[in-house]
């Protein structure tokens, strides 16, 4: 039964990574066209270096999702704070309003933004791209951060206070700190979500300005290159880098 | 060290009343245990001093001075939680001298006052530890530290035992006693645990339903408790009602027992000090009888419950201290009697 149960949870890791892998490999290969036998070359990674149009993108698309993390991350943090020490109107609405964005496609998230950002004079462009990430964003924080919130209570505030603590010292010194797995949690998940974000990027880019996943995609249609292969090899090993640290964090969170 | 003063605190939720109408004045360097049931407002009461409840009426003064305006962080308070509330991401020293840190002593000072903190408590090797790696015993302690060493005008102790095994409790209680003491602070404390309330006392307040019973030394509130309420909350008591009599207490069957004074309607008697003999035989001073309808046997003494004619359902109950080594059986008729000077006249 055991040895059923690791098979099985082998295949799904296989099933999840061989794709990866393949597509890890062949930016390794010399030959545009996947022949076989593997020729060991950086050609692709070289050729990348020259491609001002997929860097420029890169660029865009790390600067944005670093300025939606710090955003989104200190705006969805005060706002789970708000959530979990006072008590206001309409609160359990709001908290539930929270959760439909995550579920609603993003598809029409992307497109109702379009319109909207069009309707107000936003228009379209990196900051109308940043704006619809830290919307995005946002519900994703506040309920990571909230999750923290749930075995911390005010108590450790109050004690602070007793201590002769002021409101600003408490905030820094107790909440802050204790709360930071949380919050490097959710800052980490703000930035990939920004980071794979397409279709909102998509949506929101005008014609010459883009983020990397929607010059990936404008690359494939207009013929595919293995550089394609290096740019996403480059962004797997940093993305699962990031995400381990995520998870790291998040278990050492759990038993604090 | 301080005297701090409640002068007639109302706090109300709605249509609830957590604080009637509350005055109580706390002496300076003394031990004084709120004790009440849960929802009587001790714990209001106490959050109120420490300035997290604002109370809707009267004034809370420290040495005289109103603080009502005063936020929690400038009262010049300690406070020991029941969950102790020890900052996870610091280590004991850091958590112990968060109070002078965030008064910006200088670091040299923090050190040498942990240290004596540290040596107070008895946890001097553990410095450097953090508060999980703990037992529950010596988190109680560094709490008990790091809320004293700012030198609080009032120590305020919320449930200070609750979270400790019974033994644990049994040393923690004497220990927190000589702390209190030896650092003369004048300390507040919450409790629903009657035998806390009288060992680490010097006075005590009975609360229930947000109003105050009884304020007085344990030994007081027990010998000569103000009502039914307080007679039952602490300790166990056997309770008579009926009308004022010549000479006591006359119950519904017409059986007059003497009371210490005269009496309003009703007395209590406090367990052991009843005497129960074996047949049905009237002695002096007041008696009745009846049957034993249960009988403990726990060593160094024994629990009787005796179904007497005039209270009806509501058994006698007697502790009889082992000088026999016999145990009368369940059934046995016996008489109960017992000193006029031991039955108090209660408020009904």
């Amino acid at each position: 039964m055991e040895r059923a149960a690791k098979t099985y949870l082998g295949l799904i890791l296989i099933f999840l990574y061989l794709p990866i892998v393949v597509m890890i490999a062949m930016a390794f290969n010399r030959s545009p066209l996947y022949e076989m036998p593997f020729t060991f070359d950086l050609v692709w990674f070289k050729a990348l270096a020259y491609n001002q149009r997929l860097l420029q993108a890169s660029w865009n698309s790390i600067w944005i999702a670093c300025i939606n993390a710090v955003t989104a991350t200190t705006l969805g943090t005060l706002a789970a704070y708000a959530f979990a020490r006072y008590e206001f109107r309409a609160k359990r609405l709001l908290q539930i309003l929270l959760f439909p964005p995550i579920t609603i496609p993003w598809l029409i998230i992307g497109t109702s933004m379009l319109i909207f950002f069009f309707w107000t004079g936003i228009g379209r462009g990196l900051h109308a791209i940043l704006l619809g990430h830290v919307a995005l964003s946002l519900p994703y924080v506040i309920v990571v951060v909230g999750a923290r919130f749930a075995n911390f209570g005010p108590q450790l505030e109050e004690a602070a206070a007793s201590l002769g603590a002021t409101p600003w010292q408490s905030f820094w010194r107790i909440t802050v700190p204790v709360l930071l797995p949380g919050i490097t949690a959710a800052a980490l998940f703000a930035f990939a979500v920004s980071f794979d974000q397409f279709v909102i990027s998509y949506f929101l880019a005008p014609p010459g300005t883009s983020t990397l996943p929607v010059e990936i995609y404008t690359s494939i249609r207009k013929g595919f290159t293995p550089e394609i292969n290096a740019i996403s090899s480059i962004i797997i090993l940093f993305s699962m880098g990031l995400m381990l640290i995520v998870a790291r964090n998040y278990k050492f969170g759990g038993d604090n | 060290m301080s005297r701090v003063d409640i002068q007639h605190v109302s706090k109300r939720y709605g249509a609830f009343a957590a604080l009637d109408d509350v005055t109580i004045a706390f002496n300076d360097g003394e031990f004084f245990g709120l004790l009440g049931p849960s929802g009587s407002g001790k714990t209001t009461l106490l959050r109120s001093i420490a300035g997290f409840i604002a109370p809707d009426q009267g004034s809370i003064l420290f040495d005289g001075e109103p603080v009502e305006s005063v936020p929690v962080h400038r009262r010049a308070i300690g406070m020991v939680f029941q969950s102790y509330a020890l900052f996870p991401h610091l280590t004991i020293e850091e958590n112990i001298g968060f109070g002078l840190d965030v008064r910006s002593v200088p670091r040299e000072d923090i050190r040498k006052r942990v240290a004596e903190m540290l040596s107070l408590v008895r946890l001097s090797g553990l410095a450097a530890r953090y508060p999980k790696q703990l037992s529950g015993g010596q988190q109680q302690r560094v709490a008990l530290a790091r809320a004293l060493i700012t030198r609080p005008k009032v120590l305020l102790l919320d449930e200070p035992l609750g979270a400790l095994d019974r033994r644990l409790r049994q040393e923690m209680q004497v220990e927190l006693k000589d702390i209190q003491r030896e650092s003369g602070v004048t300390a507040i404390f919450v409790t629903h645990d009657q035998e806390e309330a009288l060992t680490l006392s010097d006075r005590i307040a009975i609360i229930d339903q947000g109003k105050l019973i009884q304020v007085d030394a344990p030994q007081t509130v027990y010998e000569r408790p103000a009502n039914i309420f307080a007679a039952n909350f602490l300790g166990d008591a056997n309770v008579f009602r009926g009308t004022p009599a010549k000479s006591g207490l006359k119950l519904a069957d017409g059986t007059v027992i003497a009371t210490l004074k005269p009496s309003t309607g009703a007395a209590i008697v406090r367990p052991e000090k009843l005497r129960v003999a074996s047949g049905r035989k009237k002695s002096a001073g007041n008696s009745l009888t009846g049957e034993i309808t249960q009988a403990i046997y726990s060593g160094a003494s024994v629990t009787y419950r005796i179904h007497t004619k005039v209270l009806g359902d509501m058994p006698l109950l007697a502790f009889i201290q082992n000088q026999t080594g016999e145990v009368l059986d369940t059934g046995a008729a016996v008489t109960v009697s017992w000193d006029k000077e031991q039955t108090i006249p209660v408020e009904a």
